[in-house]
């Protein structure tokens, strides 16, 4: 991260306003989630414009991954990488703003069409198409483990833990910390 | 409405106590602590919380919902949320979802990104993310596997829903297909093979 906090990190205005243009012509490409645009940023901040080094952009995502909450997040860390708060305002809103406003109305027409034919299907058909993504995900997330044997148990560990117990997984975070800061994984 | 039999039932048996955020406050709240619990993706969490504690879905509304948010552009728990408090208190509860989903995570993440230079090289840090990342593909199989006995019940029949979370898991989790096309391929079978085995059953009454 920029050791200068505020400031535009000597962005001008009118880049700032190309940064925010540029995070919402990809927030509408943004299918799978902003992780699956991460290699078209890279290009565009790093490649592009020179405003951000590599290290940076894989330090965002790596940081946001590992922190709680969504991992859009990293957006706002490049965002603030890039040009301080206003460069996250400028890459959060423009990552966010599009698709959410199209995802509401998408969600309103389907609400209001609930019985048609059409809605239905949709929901029938994407079931199992959605349960396969999240294996996917799932699948994806551990293949970089598999050098680590004692990381790679953790995940089935996990899978127990989920659905044997009622527990927050809060707690198999704080095992996975443990055993990884130890020297296990 | 879910078209999946068990929902439709008047007197359904699987959820006999579906409950409702009470207050946008409660759906912050909600919100905020499910964001918190989620490390290395929400996803896992929002299922345990929405479906299995709070109880303000169904399994196939969970399903529905996140169908949706996957086909849509934009990050997948962040439509789920939009939708989710639009549902319950129109576009003041979807702001509020939303904020109560990034409001707190935010903060977190620049704090720990102002910590990271200084502690990056060091083994144990590398080696707590790695054991935690483990955890967060564990968390999201496990959901997968959760929800996988729902579609038990969905019309299109056990063989062609089995067929098509194969083919998608291995399309992109161990072919890495582009993700728009293998979603659109498949999510077009499912949905037309889905129509055609609806249509039957409306005409059957």
């Amino acid at each position: 991260m920029n050791a200068e906090l505020f400031g535009l990190h000597g962005l001008a205005w009118t880049e700032l306003l190309q940064l925010a243009g540029h995070f919402a012509l990809l927030s509408l490409l943004a299918v799978g989630g902003a992780i699956s645009l991460a290699s078209e940023m890279q290009r565009y901040l790093v490649v592009e414009h020179g405003w951000i080094d590599a290290l940076q952009f894989n330090a965002s995502i790596a940081i946001a991954q590992a922190a709680p909450g969504p991992n859009i997040l990293f957006v706002a860390l490049i965002g603030w990488s890039v040009a301080g708060p206003m460069g996250m305002l400028a890459t959060m809103a423009g990552i966010m703003v599009p698709s959410s406003i199209l995802t509401f109305m998408v969600g309103r027409l389907r609400h209001a069409r609930r019985d048609a034919l059409a809605v239905q299907a949709f929901s029938v058909g994407l079931a199992p198409l959605t349960i396969g993504l999240l294996m996917a995900t799932g699948w994806v997330l551990a293949l970089p483990l598999v050098a680590h044997p004692v990381s790679m148990l953790l995940v089935p560990a996990t899978i127990v833990f989920m659905l044997k117990t009622q527990r927050s997984p809060l707690w198999m975070i704080a095992v996975g910390a443990l055993v990884g800061a130890l020297g296990g994984a | 409405m879910s078209v999946f039999p068990d929902t439709q039932d008047p007197t359904p048996r699987a959820e006999p106590q579906l409950r409702a955020p009470r207050s946008k406050r409660e759906l912050f709240v909600a919100f905020t602590w499910l964001a918190l619990q989620g490390f290395g993706g929400v996803m896992a969490v929002a299922q345990r919380e929405l479906v299995e504690r709070l109880r303000w879905l169904s399994k196939e509304q969970f399903v529905e919902l996140l169908s949706l948010s996957q086909v849509l552009p934009g990050p997948n728990v962040i439509n789920m949320s939009l939708m989710f408090g639009d549902r319950h208190f129109g576009w003041r509860g979807a702001l509020t979802a939303v904020a109560g989903m990034l409001a707190a995570p935010l903060f977190i993440v620049l704090a720990l990104a102002a910590l990271y230079v200084q502690f990056s090289s060091v083994p144990q840090v590398a080696g707590a993310l790695r054991g935690m990342g483990a955890v967060a593909s564990g968390l999201i199989l496990a959901t997968g596997l959760k929800l996988a006995p729902m579609l038990k019940r969905n019309p299109m029949g056990l063989w062609p829903c089995g067929l098509i979370v194969a083919a998608s898991a291995g399309a992109i989790g161990w072919l890495r297909w582009p993700l728009v096309w293998v979603v659109l391929a498949l999510g077009l079978s499912g949905f037309v093979w889905a129509w055609r085995r609806l249509s039957v059953l409306r005409r059957l009454g």
